[in-house]
């Protein structure tokens, strides 16, 4: 019985704050919109019988019947997909230095990755305003040395949106890999060497297949929140920067389409459910290699 | 039929295959190999020997590439290697913790040295084979290292260096991680195999027992420089310093001053009130000279009546009997305070055994029994 009531926790949880919320936007996305308190129709106030019958999937077809979305969906995958890897290529070199940087510097460094964690991630995305508009920092840096004669344009693009997500995810993405690279022996190097491996090869055929775990963890954790960014692209972004989270955003407050929003947003969720099992499975196979 | 005993070192013409010429290593300030000059022969097992820090892991770890040398020259088969990276040498090594590629199978990591070559495939596969035939692991290939033992481990890690067929083959302890009765198998097992493949082999080891049984010499380190090199039986009759005769095995160690006896044997004054022992010595000391006397405790008798025409015997009182089943060790206190140890072997059992604690006893030894020493 009390083993019982110990495992109904995190499941009491999970059903409290997971499964009722995303059945109430189901139920949402399957309603229609009305002038109303709620904006939609039917609720539990008409009764339930008149509930279920007035629940369609009208507004899944109406998010088919506007390329908008679809459009919407596969640049957020795109933007995700590429903002992934870009944060792998600079995460990796920081995570291997910080791995092969002297014990007693270890624990300084880390602090330095976890560090922009105290402050708002709000703030540090304005603060990229300020460094990369057209008067901004960066540009003004590199006018003053002489490299460029005019003005990057570089806010309200793409470019801004995939620095953006880089810089507010690299901590996701240094943390497991520097994990497992860490706890590498080094002698496991040395006996590639030994054996007949250049330094470069030695890496590619030992620390990297070792550090593996690491980076489908960091790209993961990288991967699906980049996936439904709102706060990023709409700061960073322009009007050209098309991600599913903005167009969530635009119809549940500017056009207070509760049942369309709540469609995108299963829509979303269900893209999001092939890359968080895989993950967990991930993390699965990993603590059973380990046990 | 005769075998001949292999020793190339004791043969002028002999070339070694390992020259190390007036090799120093530095770490900073710190001096870890110091002006060190050694040879070692083709088909040897040679071992390092000596307390952790002595340099016996930097003079292997520069063998195999990974140090580099400070000073002086380190010579693989007449060519000077300091400027050749590990992965072009014809040296591998088994490392102390195995390294085993934790992400590869027993199969493949045996394979791995030998696909860097670019070997064909059926090739790989017939030597792999072979590797795992020699090393008894044919059943494990597919098993990745964490599903096999430490013994089984050892094996892989054994046969991973050996694949290549290297010239020299550096062993870093081992057989470190092993219990004890398995490491007493391996040790045979490593003979077996050094003696098949007809490798070099050079092992480290703080393991004296492990040194003494697997190698045909062994060099005993000390602060970054050789104290000896001789063969095993040689290390332990005829140590040629207080330090290797203390290093190795059990020793009573008795200080005096010579005097000439007969010719090549010695008076050793070592003592108020005590008889001068005889000893004998190849080399000469001069009259007053300080000395020490090295008995090893097996040498050394013991009896509870005053032994008849020995050449050296002292009285004493038994102290303490350190029983170890087969053998049984005194410790006998003589009249100035000094101990003594003498061994004897248990052939009867131990009911029957005379000599208990206080008992006054005689202990009694040639003048060969010991090696008489100036340092």
């Amino acid at each position: 019985m009390r083993r019982f009531a110990l495992i109904a926790v995190p499941y009491i949880w999970l059903l409290a704050l997971f499964l009722v919320p995303f059945l109430i936007v189901f139920k949402i996305s399957l309603s229609d919109t009305a002038l109303a308190i709620p904006p939609y129709t039917p609720t539990l106030k008409d009764g339930f019988g008149a509930l279920i019958q007035g629940l369609d999937f009208e507004n899944f077809k109406f998010l088919t019947s506007d390329d908008l979305y679809y459009k919407a969906y596969l640049s957020s995958l795109k933007i995700a997909l590429f903002s992934t890897i870009l944060t792998l290529l600079v995460g990796y070199p920081m995570a291997y230095g910080m791995a092969r940087a002297p014990q007693e510097w270890r624990a300084t460094l880390m602090m330095l990755v976890i560090l922009p964690f105290w402050t708002s991630f709000l703030i540090r995305v304005y603060a990229w305003i300020g460094i990369l508009s057209n008067e901004g920092l960066l540009n003004q840096f590199l006018l003053s040395i002489g490299l460029i004669s005019e003005p990057l344009t570089i806010l309200n693009t793409n470019t801004a949106v995939y620095i953006g997500i880089v810089y507010t995810y690299l901590p996701f993405m240094i943390l497991p890999i520097y994990a497992q690279l860490e706890r590498m022996d080094d002698s496991l190097i040395e006996a590639a060497e030994d054996l007949g491996c250049s330094r470069l090869s030695a890496f590619w055929l030992v620390t990297v297949p070792l550090s593996k775990n690491g980076i489908i963890a960091g790209c993961f954790l990288v991967f699906i929140p980049a996936l439904g960014e709102f706060v990023i692209p709409s700061l960073l972004g322009g009007s050209g920067t098309l991600m599913i989270g903005k167009v969530l955003f635009e119809e549940f407050f500017n056009n207070r389409d509760w049942p369309v929003a709540s469609a995108v947003a299963v829509i979303l969720l269900l893209i999001l459910i092939v890359p968080i099992v895989l993950f967990q499975r991930n993390q699965q196979k990993q603590a059973e290699a380990e046990a | 039929m005769s075998t001949t005993v292999f020793a190339p070192w004791d043969d002028p013409n002999a070339k070694p295959l390992i020259r190390f010429k007036n090799v120093t290593k530095r770490f900073g300030e710190f001096v870890a190999i110091d002006d060190l000059t050694q040879d070692i022969y083709e088909r040897e097992f040679f071992a390092l020997l000596g307390p952790s820090g002595c340099g016996k892991t930097t003079m292997m770890r520069m063998l195999a590439g990974f140090e580099s040398v400070s000073e002086g020259t380190i010579e693989l088969a007449g060519q000077d290697i300091a400027n050749v990276p590990p992965n072009q040498r014809a040296v591998n090594m088994m490392f102390q913790s195995y390294a085993l590629f934790p992400h590869l199978s027993v199969y493949d990591n045996i394979a791995f040295g030998l696909k860097r070559d670019k070997m064909p495939k059926d090739k790989i596969d017939a030597r792999v084979s072979e590797m795992l035939k020699l090393t008894r692991l044919e059943k494990f290939a597919r098993r990745k290292p964490h599903q096999i033992s430490g013994g089984q481990r050892q094996r892989v890690a054994l046969a991973r260096s050996l694949a290549k067929g290297p010239k020299l083959l550096l062993l870093d302890e081992p057989l470190g991680a092993l219990d004890k009765k398995l490491r007493q198998d391996t040790q045979f097992e490593l003979m077996d195999i050094q003696e098949t493949t007809g490798t070099t082999f050079v092992i480290v080891t703080h393991d004296q027992e492990e040194a003494m049984t697997v190698a045909s010499r062994v060099a005993v380190m000390d602060e970054g420089r050789i104290i000896q090199v001789a063969t095993p039986s040689g290390i332990y009759e005829t140590p040629n310093s207080v330090y290797v005769a203390d290093f190795i095995g059990d020793v009573n160690i008795i200080s005096g001053t010579a005097q000439a006896a007969k010719k090549g044997q010695y008076y050793v004054d070592w003592g108020v009130n005590q008889a001068p022992i005889l000893a004998t010595s190849e080399r000469p000391f001069s009259e007053g000279q300080e000395c020490h006397l090295a008995i090893r405790p097996e040498k050394i008798s013991i009896t509870k009546e005053k032994p008849e025409e020995a050449e050296n015997a002292v009285e004493g009182k038994v102290l303490d009997i350190a029983y170890l089943g087969n053998l049984s060790t005194y410790h006998v206190e003589l009249p100035g305070g000094q101990i003594i140890k003498a061994q004897t072997a248990n052939t009867r059992r131990l009911s029957r055994r005379d000599i208990t604690w206080e008992d006054s006893v005689w202990i009694r030894w040639n003048a060969t029994a010991g090696v008489l020493l100036a340092e």
